[in-house]
């Protein structure tokens, strides 16, 4: 397990799935964790009470919608105020609307581009001050196997996908010099509620792709992100870790 | 007026690039003689835009290269 002490930590999308696997990580480590999430109330109290028997040492939930990018801003300076400062920034919400392309509407691409891909950037740009200011600071993001692959179905949610990988290499490149390091996670399939609603058969004909022929779980993201997040990975920035059981290599 | 805003961004400049406030001279430019990288710049004009309440854009910013240029910048557009 990798130490958190005295850190805090923004995970966004962190009411379910993914995201609140993530959040208890690094709340397992000792950190503060801020659980950002959109709609899901209930899931959302849920993931909080868990963070805090995890051993966070403080933890608040922060409803607003990354795609925005005032209530991105306002909730830096939040998080910054309440929990002691900002040492670890994770961009995991996203949002996925399968279409083939020609039936994709305008308002389904936009909308996964402005949760999944600005929402990250506003994140970043907000997040940058403060781990600027402390002259240090981690930020994964999370990308997909899809943005490397492509999918038939995700174009929209594909490009997203790929374009966090190039958001986080140049955010690498341009914060390197504050010590602040930029790394993206690229999960495959994982069991989670966005896979769950696949037919049978498409996750079977999946599994067939995956060496390791079995569905990653919400943990096996969760630890990679927790090592990019940690000291232990000091030296690593711009990089991307795909986490797929080998699905694309 | 301009003597005190010339100190606020004395302070400001200590304090964004950690040099001591007497190494800063009304000439010393920002790059040249106080070490400043790119970020800092950034982080400078940000600084400078909220203490003063004034808005800064691009085109201006790539303009203010000294101290002096700073305190005439904000002399001549502050409200």
């Amino acid at each position: 397990m990798h130490d958190f002490k005295g850190k805090v930590a923004l995970v966004t999308g962190a009411s379910r799935g993914i995201g609140r696997a993530i959040a208890l990580a690094l709340a397992r480590g000792g950190a503060s964790v801020a659980l950002n999430y959109a709609g899901n109330d209930a899931a959302a109290a849920e993931a909080l009470e868990l963070v805090q028997k995890a051993g966070a040492p403080k933890a608040k939930l922060y409803k607003f919608d990354v795609a925005d990018p005032a209530a991105c801003g306002a909730a830096v300076e939040a998080v910054v105020a309440d929990l002691g400062g900002l040492h670890v920034l994770v961009n995991n919400a996203g949002i996925a609307v399968d279409q083939l392309v020609m039936r994709l509407k305008d308002e389904d691409w936009n909308r996964q581009l402005q949760v999944n891909l600005t929402g990250t950037f506003n994140l970043i740009r907000a997040a940058a001050r403060p781990m600027m200011k402390a002259r240090g600071g981690a930020i994964v993001n999370l990308s997909s196997v899809v943005g490397e692959m492509g999918n038939a179905g995700q174009a929209a949610y594909a490009a997203t996908k790929a374009g966090i990988l190039g958001l986080t290499k140049s955010v690498a490149r341009e914060l390197a010099s504050r010590n602040i390091r930029v790394n993206a996670v690229a999960p495959g399939y994982i069991d989670t509620d966005m896979t769950a609603g696949l037919p049978e058969a498409a996750k079977a004909k999946m599994k067939e792709l995956i060496p390791l022929a079995r569905l990653g779980s919400a943990e096996d993201v969760a630890n990679a992100v927790a090592f990019l997040a940690s000291e232990e990975a000091s030296y690593v920035t711009g990089e991307t870790l795909r986490v797929n059981g080998g699905m694309y290599m | 007026m301009s003597a005190n805003i010339e100190q606020k961004v004395k302070n400001i400049i200590a304090d964004q690039l950690g040099v001591g406030e007497d190494e800063i001279k009304i000439t010393s430019s920002f790059i040249e003689d106080l070490g400043a990288d790119s970020l800092d710049i950034v982080e400078l004009v940000m600084a400078m835009e909220e203490e003063f309440e004034v808005e800064i854009p691009d085109e201006e910013a790539e303009n203010i290269k000294t101290v002096q240029d700073a305190v005439n910048y904000i002399t001549t557009h502050k409200k």
